[in-house]
């Protein structure tokens, strides 16, 4: 016979054991899919600290966690021993499904399915330590890191802020080692600090724990001072506030002016990258974020304005008569703009989904014209263009690296960021907005759907004509697969990524998009991995996008106060 | 001459003959109403009449101009506004921002600030909520803006369909007292209703459709006292 209390108890205690043990399940796919996939050998040689944590390992005990810390999180009620509780049980779970894992392999041969499933798979889950010592390591890591994780939730702000600041610093700094390293490899003072923080391979045992002193001390340093500061700032008078401001405004486009100095070959190339996404996502935000026309095959646009570059300069051509890009930027711009509204026609009256496959198959037939031996004489089908003409200023010798190209996409990037904002609060603005709202409306509002639509396409055009042909000239030559559709495909999620119709979200998109990828490119085969994960995890946790915009937001923000509420009512 | 008069329209959807020869006059200053069951094709002629269906057959007239056949942007500016059935206020934009749209085809801005104090002294209610996001509205005063969005086009004729729809009947009757005020300033209403007691109130005359025809057409008054009008939408034995 029970007592009440403990009835009581039980009750209690079971719907977080349940959802703890929900947690640890989804741990354990992760971790069992981790290490199918090939990371565990393909990291393992890697080291996040020299000699104490492999990437592979660290891959592993982070999932466990970050299993425990999302267990506890999800408590209703914290109490500690239910926090550790939960942690302690999701990140055992996940670990247990790695030791049935390998329980499993050391009994079957799992090989013949997965192909990384190997001996030497085992061993390295089972930190070498053979398989009986190894399993029990590795489920008592899983159980102690969830329970940390589950004791790290129940400490004030402040210092959990710190201790995960501090553990993602040091993951960062680790898994990134050669990009830092390369990158601020001759900056003097910089230098000496990172040979004394890195060791041959992953960060020096010595510099991880002065790390670790080091960037709590920080972060609770800037916990405490950045409110006073802010109330300082606050104190002082307008003007000065406003210089303030006009300051840190200029301080950033200069830092903006000497990134590619401060960032060297490999970083300027990846910013330029992100420019030329950030161009088309511009462009496509119009299209879609302004107006709501769901087009997919924006890569069109972008593939006109670089052929027509291409070909007006290119001396390979009979009509390549312009010898200086800058002339036939205009052109390349203003056709792929023309181009934008005639392939609006005759999509006037589709919607949604209709709309989608429609522009889809229109970027397929660009592509496919400029792969067409009929259309080879021309724009030299298969072969693509080559030779194309540098924008070269008068007056100035310029050696075309990433570097300088840099400054054309910054500087295009810029004119664009300028153009939509003007366009957003403009009339022609609020007429995309009515349109994407409610087309039937909008025209009950007296808009003219036709010309707001055509707008709409022949503006995003324009821009994706910009980026087509600073791409043209940036890499000399360009042949039809570069247009491939899932660069459309691309520009969309970054749009969502960022938030639909936000001008800041688009920076960020691109930014994350383009720009994380790249630096994670050691990884990648796993790239699309990551970046798969990392969508999933933000249609689940920020469905609005990063840096939504500002109604949006709002709209959802509501729906959700209304949902809780409606929670908490029934 | 009529302010806007409607001979003999034939409107299709596809191959569904909607509208089987509609003819109708609302002289200036008035209230007409239109009546009929659900599916008789109230809001198909208001959707012909407004542009964004067009008829196959037959002609619209706005002050002896013909209007069929122009876009329904044009049909805006020529002088009919219309708040349509469910509403349709832009719930993502702010109450302000919906009136505002209702203003987009205008250039005379002394013009607009007038309309948007009649629509704020007519709705206290919408000024109040201003700020807040359309889609976050009541029922009732969603139904509100829809109209002042209407009146922010600065129509001549006003169609109205279904104000009433879904409303508790406290707000049915503001919303009628509403109109009634919004006529005696001066607009032009053609009132669709499926609330005939009501609309037979402040009408002056009224039509009935049935199956994309007219089937009865005379004063208000006189339609109240008709068996046939009684019978089917009266509800009174
Ligand atoms: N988009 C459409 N496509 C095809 N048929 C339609 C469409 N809209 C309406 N109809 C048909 O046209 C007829 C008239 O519809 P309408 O919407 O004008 O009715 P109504 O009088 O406004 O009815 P209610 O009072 O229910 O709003 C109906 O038979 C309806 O099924
Ligand atoms: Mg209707």
């Amino acid at each position: 016979m029970l007592s009440s209390p403990e009835i009581l108890q039980t009750r209690s205690a079971t719907p977080w054991l349940k959802s703890a043990a929900q947690i640890g399940v989804i741990g354990g796919i992760i971790t069992i899919s981790i290490a199918l996939q090939g990371m565990i050998q393909a990291f393992s040689s890697r080291d996040v600290i020299y000699q104490v944590v492999t990437m592979s390992q660290a891959a592993i005990l982070l999932t466990f966690f970050v299993m425990g810390y999302v267990a506890a999180m999800r408590l209703p009620m914290r109490a500690a021993s239910s926090s550790i509780g939960a942690g302690a049980v999701a990140g055992f779970i996940s670990s247990a499904a790695l030791v049935l894992l390998i329980g499993l392999g050391n009994v079957v041969n799992l090989g013949n399915v997965f192909v990384n499933a190997t001996p030497q798979l085992y061993e390295l889950l089972t930190f070498k330590l053979g398989l009986p010592i190894g399993s029990l390591a590795l489920l008592l890591a899983g159980l102690g890191l969830g329970a940390l994780a589950g004791a790290i939730l129940l400490l004030p702000d402040s210092p959990r802020r710190a201790i995960l600041t501090t553990l993602a610093w040091i993951v960062g700094l680790g898994v990134l080692q050669d990009l830092i390293r390369v990158t601020f490899a001759d900056w003097g003072f910089l230098e000496s600090a990172l040979r004394f923080f890195y060791a041959s391979n992953g960060l020096s045992l010595v510099g991880a724990l002065v790390l670790s002193v080091l960037i709590p001390a920080l972060a609770i340093l800037w916990d405490k001072q950045a409110p006073r500061a802010q109330t300082r700032i606050d104190r002082l008078p307008a003007p000065t506030q406003r210089a303030l401001r006009w300051g840190s405004l200029g301080f950033g486009v200069v830092i903006l002016f000497l990134l590619p100095a401060l960032l060297g070959l490999y970083l300027s190339e990846v910013l330029d990258n992100v420019g030329l996404y950030l161009l088309m996502g511009l462009g496509l935000n119009i299209v879609v974020g302004f107006a709501g026309l769901l087009d997919l095959g924006y890569v069109a646009f972008f593939a006109i304005g670089a052929y027509v570059a291409g070909v007006l300069t290119s001396p390979e051509f009979s009509t390549g008569v312009i010898p200086n890009w800058w002339l036939a930027l205009p052109i390349a711009v203003l056709a792929s703009g023309a181009f934008g509204v005639l392939l609006g026609i005759p999509v006037l009256k589709m919607r949604g989904d209709y709309l989608a496959i429609v522009t889809l198959g229109f970027g397929e037939i660009i592509r496919l014209l400029a792969l067409s031996d009929f259309l080879k004489p021309w724009i030299g089908g298969a072969q693509g263009i080559q030779r194309i003409a540098k924008p070269d200023l008068p007056f100035i010798q310029i050696s075309w690296g990433p570097q300088a190209f840099y400054y054309l996409f910054l500087a295009g990037c810029l004119l664009v960021i300028f153009v939509s904002y003007r366009l957003k609060s403009s009339r022609l603005g609020r007429a995309w907005m009515a349109v994407r709202e409610d087309e039937d409306v909008a025209q009950a509002m007296g808009i003219n759907l036709v010309a707001t639509k055509l707008k709409a396409f022949g503006m995003g055009a324009l821009f994706g004509g910009l980026a087509g042909a600073i791409f043209a000239t940036k890499l000399e030559s360009i042949y039809p697969h570069s247009f491939n559709f899932l660069i459309s495909i691309n520009v969309l999620c970054l749009i969502i990524i960022g938030g639909m119709g936000s001008i800041p979200g688009v920076v960020v998109g691109a930014l994350a998009l383009v720009g994380l990828p790249e630096l994670l490119r050691e990884f990648a085969e796993f790239r699309f991995l990551f970046y798969g994960i990392a969508l999933v995890v933000m249609m689940l946790t920020r469905p609005e996008g990063l840096i939504p915009e500002a109604r949006r937001a709002m709209e959802l923000e509501e729906f959700r106060e209304e949902e809780t509420e409606q929670a908490t009512a029934s | 001459m009529a302010m806007l008069q409607v001979n003999d329209i034939h409107s299709y959807y596809g191959n569904i003959h909607a509208l089987k020869g509609i003819s109708l006059t609302v002289e200036q200053g008035e209230i007409v109403t239109l009546i009929g069951a659900n599916g008789a094709g109230k809001t198909t002629t208001l959707k012909t009449i407004s542009g964004q269906l067009h008829p196959r057959h037959g002609t619209i007239t706005l002050e002896g101009e013909r209007i069929d056949g122009l876009p329904p942007h044009e049909i805006v500016t020529r002088g009919i506004g219309q708040s349509p059935e469910g509403r349709k206020i832009f719930g993502a934009l702010t109450v302000y921002e919906n009136l505002e749209m209702g203003a987009y085809a205008r250039t005379d801005k002394p013009g607009i600030a007038r309309d948007l104090d009649f629509v704020f002294t007519l709705f206290p209610r919408l000024k109040e909520r201003a700020k807040q996001l359309g889609g976050t509205l009541s029922g009732g005063e969603q139904q509100m803006l829809a109209m002042g969005r209407a009146m922010m086009t600065h129509p001549r004729v006003l169609m109205l369909d279904e104000p009433s729809m879904g409303l508790a009947p406290v707000l049915v009757e503001a919303i009628f007292e509403t109109i009634q005020k919004l006529n005696q300033e001066g607009t032009t209403i053609l009132l669709i209703e499926q609330n005939a007691a009501k609309a037979l109130q402040v009408a002056r005359r009224g039509y009935v459709i049935e199956t994309g025809q007219i089937v009865l057409q005379d004063s208000a008054e006189k339609l109240r006292q008709s068996e046939r009008v009684r019978k089917a939408y009266l509800g009174e034995e």
